[in-house]
């Protein structure tokens, strides 16, 4: 670059910039070629059907036959005549309200004890972490129906203390509760973030409290909690988006339709069921960009009330 | 001739006769009907198929059949359809529609030596639309009562006969049941099937004759989706949904833990092999009438596939040919719709269960299901009503007067 400057006094008063892109082609065009398998893919799998739901949401499609145009349609419908959207909606709102807060909490106390330095440390977080990992599977979806059926082992757990517990997953009432147990057990992922925060807190912070005479339960309100508010929301945010998607278990543990009495029809569920048993692709479509904007609601009204909470160090 | 000359012409002999004459044509079939009980059967069909047609070769994959029309849907969807497939009735009429099946009337045409009238002439007429043959009817099933013997011998109760209506079964069920030991009267599933089925039992229906009109909610309906849900909570003859604790009636049925159970013949084959008892079936009671499932099979070809003759060839020969029909009759997998008597015969002449005729005898008062363009939307919204008042959710008036009123937005 410096010998071309150089020899550029020399050169006709008319000479073509080159481009702002043509530059940052120059001087990244390692980078991009490397990021050309991923962006391929983004344009191909995730951009592309995404223009293409979004152009099919005002369409009905049935896969078979052309889709066909009907403008806004789908969109009234979902919202003026559809009792099923509503209770998607509860349902899923519900789960998420109550999934959410629930899991952070019971993944920050756990933290909190690994925190306090004891052996074994890195055996115990994997432990702590392995639901994480199968979670979302079929697998423990279907260990969780046995576990919460009718003569399975949470009953036979409370027949030891004489209580007669109910068939938890075929009972509209319990059912949706069985699902929020199974995203709780599943706190690995935020208990592991929850650690490192806890990790960058100054122990001097600690001892100078101490030396005050601060109670631990005082430290845990006025030190740990504060400094660790940017932890807490980062793992709101994801854990909300998470419960908004939320799809795998009610699917297999409901069979699918989000029995008994749609108690368990996730908004993912249904989304799903009117894609994929009525074949209604461009009304799913419409349900699929509905989810896509509440969950940026969600995301944004997060963001905005965050100043009011959460603490970043100077 | 040299020795290498020689060498060189037994050579080409040799490959001439190990390669085949003529390439093979493969035919991709998908089905449900044989998962998972009869794939032995499938396999032994196709393999006689391909015997008797050395130059095709058929390749099947199977679905369950919760899972089969999705599948097979997103599959035609992706322009990756199978040549040839299995339909039910109930499904038939929207594939048709849309045209996904390929008309098969050109190719029965040109079928020298093949008559359409080696089928049961109704059941084909089915699986035709708008005056096009699109698909060849492959099996007939139905529904019956299957009791078992030797609960009904121990608690001295008379064997269910012809003439027995909801009163004699319930009366049977009350001195059969044996809370005990887990042991119920009778057991009919709380769902969609069963529930059309059974209003007709007492002379009501879905729909008005010409599916313009809801009727789901008439006052016989009412009666009759409380007689299903107090065989239940009242007159304790039939398990709760807990008491069943995720096992399937059939398995229930096979324990010697239920005494009268409403079920497909497809269910022969199970039965069969795993039931350790005496067991025999009946016709259903019912209440002012007499009515029975009525479910057909029919398998169509791909519009788009490349191989429309050598897939025919296949259906043709899977839904008619003496070798498939036997191995069908063997296994008891559903009951082949072909014409001849001589079949029917062989069916009869199966030893177990003795009164086979009952399969033939329930055909005389045959229900079908109450198709309508929105079909699984339909078998959706009743399904959860009724499940609704199973669990005493709703009462069987509120459920049945909710699922008329969704019912009708989607007619």
């Amino acid at each position: 670059m410096t010998a071309h400057s150089i020899g550029a006094t020399n050169a006709p008063v008319v000479r073509a910039v080159p481009s702002v892109w043509r530059r940052l082609w120059d001087a990244n065009a390692g980078g991009y070629l490397f990021l050309l398998p991923w962006f391929i893919g983004f344009l191909g799998l995730t951009i592309g059907p995404m223009i293409s739901s979004l152009y099919l949401s005002f369409t009905n499609f049935d896969l078979l036959t052309p889709a066909r145009w009907v403008g806004l349609d789908n969109y009234t419908r979902i919202f003026t005549a559809d009792p099923k959207f509503a209770q998607s909606m509860r349902v899923t709102l519900f789960f998420v309200l109550f999934s959410v807060p629930l899991k952070l909490a019971f993944a920050l106390c756990i933290a909190l004890l690994l925190n306090r330095g004891m052996r074994g440390l890195p055996v115990y977080r994997a432990i702590f972490y392995l639901p994480s990992l199968l979670g979302a599977s079929v697998a423990i979806a279907v260990l969780w129906r046995q576990l919460f059926a009718g003569d399975g082992v949470v009953n036979d757990l409370l027949a030891v203390f004489g209580i007669e517990g109910p068939s938890w997953i075929s009972n509209p009432r319990y059912s949706l509760w069985t699902l929020i147990i199974l995203a709780i057990w599943q706190f690995g992922s935020p208990m592991i973030i929850f650690l490192a925060g806890l990790r960058q807190i100054p122990q001097d912070m600690y001892e100078a409290a101490s030396l005050d005479g601060a109670s631990k339960w005082r430290m845990f309100w006025k030190i740990t909690l504060p400094l660790l508010t940017p932890v807490v929301f980062f793992n709101a945010i994801i854990q909300t988006i998470e419960g908004f998607k939320s799809f795998t278990p009610a699917f297999i543990i409901s069979g699918g339709n989000g029995s008994p009495i749609n108690s368990t029809l996730f908004y993912t569920l249904y989304l799903y069921q009117e894609a994929f048993a009525f074949f209604r692709m461009g009304y799913a479509s419409a349900l699929a960009w509905i989810l896509l904007a509440i969950v940026a609601v969600f995301t944004a009204f997060s963001f905005l009330t965050s100043r009011y909470w959460v603490h970043y160090e100077q | 001739m040299t020795f290498v000359h020689k060498s060189i012409a037994a050579l080409l002999l040799v490959t001439a006769i190990s390669s085949p004459a003529f390439a093979q044509t493969t035919v991709k079939y998908m089905t449900f009907s044989a998962a998972p009980d009869y794939l032995e059967e499938l396999d032994a069909t196709v393999a006689a198929f391909e015997a008797a047609h050395p130059d095709i070769n058929v390749e099947v994959e199977t679905a369950a059949y919760n899972d089969y029309f999705t599948k097979l849907q997103t599959v035609i969807a992706a322009g990756q359809a199978p040549d040839a497939f299995e339909l039910n009735y109930e499904n038939f009429v929207a594939f048709a529609n849309r045209g996904v099946l390929a008309d098969l009337d050109p190719l029965i045409a040109a079928d020298t030596g093949f008559s359409t009238s080696i089928y049961n002439p109704t059941a084909l007429a089915a699986f035709s639309q708008g005056g096009k043959q699109y698909g060849l009817v492959e099996s007939f099933s139905n529904v019956v009562l299957f009791y078992n013997k030797d609960l009904f011998d121990k608690a001295g109760v008379a064997y269910p006969t012809a003439d027995w209506t909801w009163t004699e079964e319930l009366e049977a069920a009350q001195k059969l049941t044996d809370a005990a030991n887990g042991v119920w009267g009778t057991l009919a599933p709380i769902q969609f099937w069963e529930f059309y089925k059974t209003i007709a039992q007492n002379g009501g229906s879905m729909f008005n004759a010409d599916k313009t009109e809801v009727t789901l909610d008439s006052a016989a309906n009412i009666e009759t989706l409380q007689w299903m849900v107090d065989k239940v909570n009242k007159h304790h003859v039939t398990p709760t949904d807990a008491e069943m604790a995720g096992q399937t009636d059939g398995d229930l049925f096979k324990a010697g833990k239920v005494a009268m159970l409403r079920t497909g013949i497809w269910m022969f084959g199970d039965f069969l092999a795993n039931a350790n008892f005496n067991w025999d079936i009946a016709l259903e009671p019912g209440k002012t009438n007499k009515a029975h499932h009525f479910f057909a099979n029919g398998v169509a070809v791909s519009a788009t596939s490349a191989n429309q003759q050598a897939a025919y060839e296949w259906l043709k020969f899977l839904t008619s040919s003496k070798e498939a029909v036997e191995i069908r009759i063997g296994a008891a997998w559903e009951l082949p719709a072909v014409s001849d008597p001589a079949y029917v015969q062989g069916y009869l002449d199966q030893p177990k269960p003795e009164s086979r005729e009952v399969v033939f005898q329930a055909l005389d008062t045959a229900v079908t299901p109450p198709v309508i363009n929105n079909w699984t939307q339909l078998t959706d919204i009743v399904g959860q009503e009724l499940e609704a008042a199973k669990l005493g959710q709703k009462t069987p008036q509120q459920a049945l007067t909710d699922a008329a009123a969704a019912v009708k937005n989607i007619l």
